[in-house]
């Protein structure tokens, strides 16, 4: 039966981690905009309640605990519950962030032992391999100085010897590299054999050979560190590499991409959070301003502003939705590469437009550093840019729609 | 019944001449069309005035209402299996019957009565009404009417509109009325064949239209009302044998329920720049008096089908909507230019990602919207929230299909010039259609 609330199981939940969200996030959101680089102490003791509650099989956490598809998430290999709707990890970890992103983006995005490695690690690794990095903080590092978007391009190696692989070379854009203490990185195998040859490795910063070179200073999303590291002659077991080691040409990117049909929706979900702290600031300065607005009466004779707010709340609501079909997709074992980019694209667009509208909306009030809707407007940007920009998550929208291949829709 | 006034023989008759091969033969068929535009452009002129009588029912105590099917607290896309029967119907006419009428139908402005028998045939109009009067469900479900309009419409939005408009004014009565409006009407619209046409007026002819403040009036004489105004966007309203028509009763908006056979009551026809499939007309309400059982509903309930119609409008937008999607998808592959299909330049390809984008979040909100009424919660917010994005993805969805097929988009031998005139319809239109 249709309907598109929020489950019932999770809505207890919701409240906590909105609760959460409020008490730890928001209300250091200032703070750590201002203290760039300063490790936000407070979230310390918000992880371990988040692991508590990620033991105890409450919820997601934070939501970076990744998504495994197994035979659990089929409703068709199993034989209760047969054909039965299920929400579940997809479902409550996009809901999860879309309520600790309300509270600040970049906080959560520097919540230990909750980054995008950690995503990446639940999401791919064997059953051996969880148990050898449970507990660790894990970043993510693809991007390198000469490429963005095209991940295929990378030219960090990773040449076996014995039993280790031996990594080298420059990554940037690394959320929470410096705080975490592992970090997946992206390297190939043997360039000439293109996308096919890129594996992820877990490499532990204790090991030689890996450090930290520097920290970036940026636009918005300053709580979260954002590293550039270098890994020389970095020595990494064998055993670290995530999924298959053989370099399979006809799969191709296909298993290295797969993860991303798991953690757009969960950025997807960081601006729809973003956006709504955006709006709901907005309307609470707008009817101080004595603006009303009416569900009921049209649009076009409301007052630009009422009007405005509507177009912008109504987008929202889209992006929304459109992030829960794509987990709910998800938790229900069907394909969603497509849904997940769409997720992607309309929020992250949503949330940029929603942001810097609410600013412009309440003019200096909204562009003083009094209120938070110019640092939203600031971290907005970012979730339209990273885990695929707009342009990317069209292309992919695109190829699918038309049947298209990347060499004919380049 | 109806064919016996004047103005319903004259279709009849028209009807037949327009059906018949003969004029083909004959090559009359343009000088045919003219003769009947120019008779139907003549201003107001007076419904039949023997038209079918309601037989007035006294009412014998409650009404019957179908009932809120509650929370199903699981966040669930799937339709029931009773929806996707219904819709499965509904999709097999709409692409056997609708879209291979659909040009026709928009050149003739008119919906042919084979395809009007048609949705009799399986029961669109009972969709809403409760089981125990003679309609198909005991449950409310707007989800299925906005599934329905969205089937529909992707066949045609403009013959959609005018099978769902009895459709709609039964929906009104059957959640809005009385004992005795639904035992006085409702056995019409349930009957297996010979539904009447019918229509829910709400919009008027000027800029900044607002349903809650109409300029049609109600004032109370007597035992009875008597109503003035000019309403438009009416469905078929020189045949229709009954109105549900908003109008302001003491400074609210109110519905009122008026049988076009009623004194003072004209129509004339008012062609616009789509839906010419649904014979639009504005309708002129001059010192009709109407009897207190007339009044139908209350201010609430009228907020209510309000909200409704526009729903039922993003039902519509998402079907023509789908249809341009899937035209644009087909034609961009196909179309080459420097060589290569255009969908190869990311320019083209983006453009129809992004109506497939909006096209699919517009479907999530008006979903919701509707499975909110169906639980008996409140709605107004998600309606406000699809109509805003139906009038603003469906009529950007509308232009960049013609766009995308470039100068062959503006000419009729393709059917996207249509759907950019239908899709100006949504964020235009108020009333007309209900779930």
């Amino acid at each position: 039966m249709i309907n598109l609330e929020t489950p019932k199981k999770f809505r207890g939940f919701v409240e906590q981690a909105h609760q959460v969200a409020d008490n730890f996030l928001r209300a250091n959101s200032r703070k750590y905009d201002l203290a760039e680089h300063e490790y936000p102490k407070e979230l310390d003791l918000l992880a371990s309640l988040v692991d508590g509650m990620g033991d105890s099989g409450q919820g997601q956490g934070a939501g970076a605990a990744g998504v495994r598809r197994g035979e659990d998430d089929d409703p068709k290999a199993k034989g209760k519950g047969k054909g039965k709707v299920k929400n579940g990890a997809n479902m409550s970890s996009v809901l999860s962030i879309i309520e600790m992103c309300w509270g600040d983006v970049g906080l959560l995005l520097s919540m230990p032992r909750q980054g995008l490695g950690n995503s990446a690690i639940a999401s791919v690794a064997t059953d051996e391999q969880l148990e050898r990095f449970k507990g660790t903080w894990a970043s993510m590092a693809i991007t390198e100085p000469g490429f963005g978007s095209d991940s295929a391009a990378i030219s960090t190696t990773a040449v076996k010897d014995g039993d280790e692989y031996v990594l080298n070379g420059e990554k940037i854009y690394v959320t929470s590299g410096e705080r975490s203490d592992s970090v997946v990185v992206w390297a190939t195998l043997d360039k000439k054999l293109g996308r096919a040859a890129i594996k992820s490795f877990v490499v532990p910063k204790s090991l030689p050979g890996i450090r930290v070179e520097r920290l970036e200073h940026k636009l918005g999303i300053k709580a979260s560190d954002t590293a550039v590291i270098l890994l020389e002659n970095c020595r990494v077991p064998a055993e670290n590499l995530l999924g298959s080691p053989e370099i399979d040409t006809k799969q191709g990117f296909a298993g290295a991409m797969a993860t991303f049909d798991n953690t757009r929706p969960l950025v997807a979900g960081m601006a729809v959070g973003c956006a709504r702290a955006s709006l709901e600031l907005l309307r609470e300065i707008l009817e101080q301003s004595g603006v009303e607005i009416d569900y009921d009466r049209p649009a076009s004779v409301q007052s630009h502003a009422a009007a405005t707010f509507l177009q912008l709340e109504a987008d929202w609501e889209a992006a929304l939705l459109l992030t829960l079909k794509a987990a709910w997709l998800a938790d229900n074992g069907k394909p969603n590469s497509l849904e997940a980019s769409m997720s992607k694209a309309k929020a992250g667009r949503v949330g940029n437009d929603v942001t810097l509208r609410a600013v412009e909306l309440a003019g200096t009030l909204g562009y003083g550093e009094t209120e938070l809707l110019e640092k939203w407007s600031r971290d907005s940007k970012i979730l339209d840019i990273f885990e695929g920009t707009q342009q990317i998550q069209q292309l992919i929208v695109a190829r699918r729609l038309l049947n298209l291949s990347s060499s004919q829709l380049r | 019944m109806s064919n016996t006034n004047p103005m319903g023989i004259g279709l009849a008759v028209l009807n037949r001449i327009a059906s018949s091969p003969a004029i083909d033969r004959l090559g009359l068929r343009r000088a045919t069309e003219r003769a009947v535009y120019q008779g139907a452009k003549s201003g107001f002129q007076a419904a039949g005035t023997a038209n079918r009588t309601f037989k007035r029912v006294k009412g014998s105590g409650k009404p019957t209402r179908q009932r809120a099917s509650g929370d199903s607290g699981v966040f669930d896309l799937t339709p029931t299996e009773d929806q996707e029967m219904i819709v499965g119907v509904v999709q097999e006419f709409a692409d056997e019957v609708l879209r291979p009428a659909a040009a026709e139908a928009d050149e003739k402005d008119l919906t042919s009565k084979e395809v009007l028998a048609q949705t009799s045939e399986f029961g669109l109009t009972l969709l809403n009404v409760p089981e125990e009067l003679g309609g198909l469900s005991e449950e409310r479900s707007a989800v299925t009417g906005v599934l329905v309009a969205e089937a529909l419409a992707y066949g045609d939005m403009g013959q959609a509109v005018a099978c769902l408009a009895p459709a709609s004014v039964a929906t009104a009565i059957s959640l809005w009325g009385t004992d005795e409006q639904q035992q006085t009407y409702l056995p019409a619209f349930t009957a297996d064949d010979d539904i009447p046409a019918a229509a829910f007026a709400v919009a008027e002819p000027r800029a900044l239209f607002d349903p809650f403040a109409l300029e049609t009036t109600a004032t109370k004489s007597g035992e009875g009302y008597v109503l003035d105004g000019i309403k438009s966007g009416v469905v078929r309203g020189t045949e229709a044998e009954l109105f549900v028509v908003a109008a302001s009763l003491d400074g609210e908006s109110r519905l009122f329920v008026v049988e076009s056979g009623t004194q003072g009551v004209s129509l004339a026809e008012d062609p616009s720049m789509g839906l010419r499939a649904a014979s639009l007309t504005r309708l002129k309400l001059d010192g009709v008096t109407v009897p207190a059982s007339a009044l139908l509903g209350t201010a609430d309930d009228f907020r209510e089908s309000v909200r409704l119609s526009r729903l039922a409008w993003a039902g519509l937008a998402l079907g023509t909507g789908k249809a341009v999607l899937d035209y644009t998808k087909e034609y961009v592959v196909g179309r080459e230019a420097f060589g290569e299909p255009i969908a190869y330049r990311q320019s083209v390809a983006f453009m129809v990602a992004n109506i497939a984008i909006e096209l699919e979040g517009l479907r999530m909100v008006t979903l919701k919207a509707a499975s909110r009424i169906d639980q008996g919660t409140d709605a107004s917010r998600e309606i406000a929230l699809a109509r805003k994005l139906a009038a603003e993805y469906g009529m950007k969805i509308g232009t960049d299909g013609v766009q995308l097929l470039g100068g062959h988009g503006f000419v009729k031998e393709h059917p996207v010039e249509r759907w950019y005139r239908d899709l100006r319809a949504i964020g235009v239109m108020e009333g007309v259609v209900l779930v």
